[in-house]
This record gives C-alpha cells, sequence and structure tokens, in this order.
C-alpha cells in the first residue's frame, strides 16, 4: 500500500530535494527549504474574489503564521493549501501551490492523498463519535494496512506526539467526545499527525480552548515543529507572536506583510502591518 | 503618536508614560541647572537643595518603571508601542543617572566650600560645559517629545563638543597640578565634577539615540555617526 502510494503521489521521495531561496517581503533572503510555495495564487468564492495574487513560500520545519481582521482571506488561504475548498462547488482557485515542487492545483491529483500530506485541524475539535483508540486508527487505515500490534504502535505515537497519551492511555476505548475540549482537540492533532504528514494547517486550533489548554496545544506546535512544517491561522496576535517564526498579515485577500516574526512584531515594514498588530486598526 | 487605538486606555497609558517620562527630565535638568548654579556661586544651601531633591528623581524613576511593566503585563504592546515602552523604561535610568551626576556635583562642590582651600584653576571649561549638557539634555527631551529623529542625531552629535571640553580641561588640571601640587585635592574634585557633567551630556546622547529607535525601529547604539544619521533621515 506504502509503495502504491508513493507511484500515485511522489511526495516522500520529493521530501529530501533541495528548496528554493525563500525572500520574505522585507527584502531579507532566507537561505531555507521550502515545504510550500504559493504563487500568483487567486481564489473565488463564484464571483466574490477571495484572496488576490497571493506569493509566499512556507519553509520546511517552521511555524508559518497567518494574522489579519476577519474575512481578510488567511484561513482561505490555509485551505486552498490542501484543497479543502474543492468540498464546495462554486469555489476556484487559480495560480500556483507547490508542494515539493509539485503544484497541487493541477487536476488529477488524489486529494485524500494530498489531504494526508498536508493534515489539517480546525476550530472546533472534531473528533469522531468513536473511541479514542479508533479516532487515530480510522485515518491511519485509510493509507495503510498495519498488523494490530503496529496499530497499538502506531496510536500510542501518535498520543505521545500531541501530549496526550498519559491522559489516555488508561481510557482509549472510551468515546473521543468524554474529552474535555483542550483534549479533543489534542486528540484531532494526533489523528492528524498519525498519518504521518509532512505539513500540518491549524485553522485557529485554540480559539474555543482555556488557556491551560492554548498553553497546551502552543508547547505542542513548538515539539512537532521539529518533524513538520506547520501554518497556523489565529486571531490571536500575540500567539503568533509566541509560537512562529514567520508571520505574515493578511487585509482584503491580500498578502500585505510577510516575514520574520521578530521583525514583524518589532518592526513592521508596513503601516497596515503596525497599525493592525498595535491595535490602531479600525 | 498620531491615530489612536481602539483602546483609548491603551492611548492614554502610553501618553502617560511619556509625559512623566518629560516631567521627570524637567526635574532633572532643574537639578543639573541648580548644580550647575551652585558650583558657579560656590553657595552651599544651592548645594543642599540638589541633595535633597535628589530622592524625587529616584522615585520618579521607580513610579515610571512600574507604569512601564504594567502596561506590558496588561497590553501587550508589539512594534512602534513596544519600542516606546523600552525607550521609556531605559530613557529614564539615564535620567535617573545624570540626577545622580548633579548630586555629585553638588556634594563635591559642597565639599570644595567646606574645605575652604584657595585655588586659582580656571573653571571656565566646566562652567560651559556645564550649560551644554543642561542644553543638550533639554533639546533630547524635545526631540523625545516630538520625535524628531532630525534633532536627536544633533544631539548625539554636539555631545562630542561636550567630550572636547572634559579632555581639554584634564589636560589643563594636570598642568596646575604639575606647577602647585598643593592643588590636586582641589583638582581632583574638580575632575570629578567635570567628569559628571561629561557623563551627563552621555545621558542626554543616549536620550536622543532611543528617539531614533522610536521612530524608525532602528537601534543606533554603538554605531559611526553617518550611519546613525541616515537612520535617523529615513
Amino acid at each position: 500500500m506504502m509503495a502504491n502510494m508513493k507511484t500515485m503521489f511522489d511526495l516522500n521521495q520529493i521530501d529530501s530535494q533541495g528548496g528554493s531561496v525563500n525572500v520574505a517581503t522585507n527584502g531579507q533572503p532566507i537561505a531555507a527549504k521550502n515545504a510550500i510555495e504559493v504563487r500568483d495564487l487567486n481564489f473565488f468564492y463564484g464571483s466574490f474574489q477571495g484572496l488576490k495574487n497571493i506569493n509566499l513560500d512556507i519553509e520546511e520545519g517552521k511555524v508559518t503564521a497567518f494574522i489579519g481582521p476577519s474575512g481578510c482571506g488567511k484561513s482561505t488561504l490555509l485551505r486552498t493549501l490542501n484543497r479543502m475548498y474543492d468540498l464546495y462547488p462554486g469555489q476556484r482557485a487559480e495560480g500556483e501551490i507547490n508542494f515539493y515542487g509539485q503544484n497541487i492545483l493541477e487536476s488529477g491529483q488524489d486529494l485524500n492523498l494530498l489531504r494526508s500530506r498536508i493534515g489539517m485541524v480546525f476550530q472546533k475539535p472534531t473528533p469522531f463519535p468513536m473511541s479514542i483508540y479508533e479516532n487515530i486508527a480510522f485515518g491511519v487505515r485509510l493509507y495503510e494496512n498495519l498488523s494490530r500490534s503496529e496499530m497499538d504502535e502506531r496510536v500510542e505515537w501518535a498520543l505521545n506526539k500531541a501530549a496526550l497519551w498519559n491522559e489516555s492511555k488508561d481510557k482509549l476505548n472510551q468515546s473521543g467526545l468524554s474529552l474535555s475540549g483542550g483534549q479533543q482537540q489534542r486528540l484531532c492533532i494526533a489523528r492528524g499527525v498519525a498519518v504521518k504528514p509532512s505539513v500540518i494547517l491549524l485553522d485557529e486550533p485554540t480559539s474555543a480552548l482555556d488557556p491551560i489548554s492554548t498553553g497546551k496545544i502552543e508547547e505542542l506546535i513548538n515539539e512537532l515543529k521539529h518533524e513538520y512544517t506547520i501554518a497556523i491561522v489565529t486571531h490571536n496576535m500575540q500567539q503568533a507572536a509566541r509560537v512562529s517564526d514567520y508571520t505574515a498579515y493578511m487585509y482584503l485577500g491580500s498578502l500585505i506583510e510577510y516575514g520574520k516574526t521578530d521583525e514583524i512584531f518589532i518592526k513592521p515594514q508596513r503601516k497596515e502591518t503596525e497599525d493592525y498588530i498595535t491595535g490602531r486598526f479600525g | 503618536m498620531p491615530d489612536k487605538h481602539l483602546s483609548s486606555q491603551f492611548d492614554a497609558d502610553l501618553n502617560s508614560l511619556s509625559s512623566r517620562l518629560l516631567e521627570m527630565g524637567g526635574l532633572v535638568e532643574s537639578q543639573i541647572s541648580t548644580a550647575m548654579r551652585a558650583f558657579t556661586q560656590m553657595d552651599l544651601e544651592t548645594c543642599n537643595v540638589v541633595i535633597q531633591n535628589e530622592k524625587l528623581v529616584n522615585d520618579l524613576e521607580i513610579q515610571i518603571d512600574l507604569a512601564c511593566t504594567e502596561v506590558i503585563a496588561r497590553r501587550q504592546p508589539t512594534a512602534r508601542d513596544l519600542r516606546l515602552v523600552m525607550a521609556v523604561s531605559k530613557a529614564i535610568t539615564n535620567l535617573e543617572r545624570a540626577g545622580d551626576e548633579a548630586e555629585r556635583v553638588a556634594k563635591r562642590t559642597k565639599r570644595l566650600i567646606e574645605s575652604g582651600a584657595p585655588h586659582n584653576i580656571n573653571v571656565a571649561e566646566i562652567r560651559l560645559s556645564g550649560q551644554m549638557a543642561i542644553s543638550l539634555l533639554r533639546r533630547s527631551l524635545d526631540a523625545f517629545a516630538r520625535l524628531d529623529t532630525i534633532a536627536a542625531a544633533a544631539v548625539v552629535e554636539e555631545d562630542r563638543q561636550i567630550d572636547e571640553e572634559f579632555r581639554a580641561f584634564v589636560r589643563k588640571l594636570i598642568s596646575y597640578m604639575m606647577e602647585d601640587p598643593h592643588t590636586i585635592t582641589t583638582g581632583l574634585d574638580m575632575l570629578t565634577i567635570a567628569k559628571a557633567i561629561e557623563r551627563i551630556g552621555d545621558h542626554a546622547k543616549n536620550i536622543a539615540e532611543f528617539v531614533i529607535y522610536i521612530a524608525k525601529g532602528a537601534d543606533v547604539r554603538h554605531i559611526p555617526h553617518e550611519d546613525l544619521v541616515r537612520e535617523a533621515n529615513k
């Protein structure tokens, strides 16, 4: 199954290829490998244009945060990165999104496979109405044929990655819905991690959580970035400042400024960015 | 800051930081002027005024530092707001130290008066650099109030003149002390006073550098003067 998967969508091999030079909008060249390169991306909800000519590189093994006011297109951009929008008729994207060199917007992509390589976690925790164990095993079974013991190992591994193992190891057969909100969100992250993606997209993953659960998820993001590339949409600017290496500020469907998080939060280049992050946006 | 935050209280908090820094600056400026008057007139009573008022400067430093901490805790300022809070916190440290130097001038002057030792040392450079230091501090505070980076760069440039006056005075003092060893005790007090004034100029210069940091986001400490001017003009 795995071998077959590679020939269909040769991403594991692409992983080891060299990347191009990433250039942030502040002009500083950043020699690094990019997991995703967005080129001239336009996105339409029917006749409404939600994204306007986006160009952006997402560096491998780093956390990239998208910030901006409601309706600026940050969630839309995130949803294009694994073609989640394909589920809705009338929505279409133009341009290129190169995932390790392969344009995922081209027709003929295996979307299920793409989404196993670029996983997504949503704002509201969405555990399946099944046991904690099955929540994780379900997705894995779609892509891999594992023995019982291998699956046990995979579930434990994923729960460990999501820092949920210690809290859930004695109740793996209980419903995923029996967990607290923060635990449910970590279960969703474990579910995403279990299929071993290379990119994890987080769409406001902590907006429904209390500060302690938020802190745990942020700590988890920091752990996960050593092995995964992470893109996160957040309304909480301080969260972007805390967890991300790069920050993109979007407004009205356009990418206004993109650069290293430290620079964006101390000395942004654009006045629009400064007004927004200092709370002068009105 | 021309435009306003969504939170008017945040605006009020930041404005309050700036205005209290200027208030502290005014007090320190007055301490230096008074100390220089005490020195020029060799007046014991004026020395005591400076020494007593030093506590007020220290109190203001603590109050403003606390206000900075509160803004950080409550508002998590970013970008130019963050730079402003950081710069205010550092600028008040410089002001407090400039206040310490004024007190040092007063204490040494008091010692000179109380020793009663006659001397024939010409202190023209000290008087001149004292006036320059007061002017420099005032102009650095003006630049801060208006976030005027050009004026700030001029303050940094002018601090060099105070340094030159100090060196000139030291050269002269050495000749005095070599010619007449009896002037050494007095000479050392004079040297301390001259050094205190030179330090006040340095503190004014530091505050001017913070103005460029707030307005332009560039850290211009310890860089060549031409680079500083370039940043100020950006």
